[in-house]
């Protein structure tokens, strides 16, 4: 099998939302999945993925598996950053085009 | 006509702020305008398909601007922002956070406090913004939420995560 990059990891909304989240505290298997509408199954295969391309990982402690994010392997990633710069990117555009009917309207 | 304007982002050394930069083809004053009146920010503010709608807003330094960030159907989250220091025509810096309609912070969200600094240049004006955090685990919460697509969903699933 093919080893997962990071940029493929975060490439899916489901997967970025894990990522969020872990981001705030280690959660169990069960409360991850309790966040999302999807079944269990389905939000275990978008961990799996993000444990391969090393966004997560799995501790034991005691009877429980804890997901942690991995925010090293995180930093090391500018697409990290990519969906922000775009939502920006957008952003700017928009206010060029209000700016734009402004000086059109001064005009 | 073409845009040509590249919008960048880094990360500060800090690891707790974000910077994002970009030039527009238009003057100081009006850029200023735009970031600072209701009426135009409810224009560009929203990342599509959402919009901003303001409630009420008072661009002085200890006023506040709140305003509803609408969806496509209807849904919305309330936000709230503290302005701090205002150099007019130059920057400002403020505190936003998310709310309740009664404008009381909502719960299990960052602050994320603004630094916007406007300069002149030869075509127009760079606008320099700086998003920081408490730490560096909530600025990647902002960032992981993708902030387009995640921020639609993480409004979607707003609930889940405040229950």
């Amino acid at each position: 099998m093919t080893r997962r990059d990071v940029f493929q990891g975060i490439a899916d909304p489901t997967r970025r939302m894990i990522l969020a989240l872990l981001a705030l505290q280690a959660m169990t298997p069960n409360a991850l999945a309790e966040r999302f509408d999807s079944t269990r199954q389905a939000v275990s295969k978008h961990v799996g993925i993000l444990t391969e391309c090393g966004l997560v990982t799995q501790q034991h402690q005691g009877r429980e598996i804890y997901y942690h994010l991995n925010t090293n392997k995180m930093k090391e990633v500018d697409a990290w950053l990519e969906p922000f710069r775009k939502m920006w990117d957008d952003k700017f555009n928009e206010l060029e085009n209000v700016l734009n009917n402004l000086k059109n309207k001064n005009q | 006509m073409m845009n040509m304007n590249e919008t960048k982002i880094s990360k500060a050394a800090s690891g707790k702020a974000l910077i994002v930069t970009r030039d527009i083809n238009a003057p100081v004053d009006a850029v200023w305008r735009a970031w600072t009146e209701a009426e135009l920010l409810d224009q560009w503010w929203a990342p599509k398909p959402w919009k901003a709608v303001t409630k009420r807003m008072d661009f002085t330094e200890g006023g506040q601007w709140f305003y509803k960030m609408t969806g496509p159907d209807g849904e919305g989250q309330w936000c709230l922002v503290d302005f701090g220091t205002i150099d007019p025509g130059k920057s400002f810096t403020a505190t936003s956070v998310f709310a309740d309609e009664d404008g009381n912070k909502a719960p299990g969200f960052p602050n994320m406090y603004w630094k916007n600094e406007f300069t002149a240049t030869a075509t127009g004006t760079t606008i320099t913004v700086e998003m920081s955090f408490d730490s560096e685990a909530e600025l990647e919460q902002i960032v992981g939420m993708g902030f387009k697509e995640g921020f639609t969903m993480a409004l979607g699933n707003l609930d889940e995560l405040l229950a």
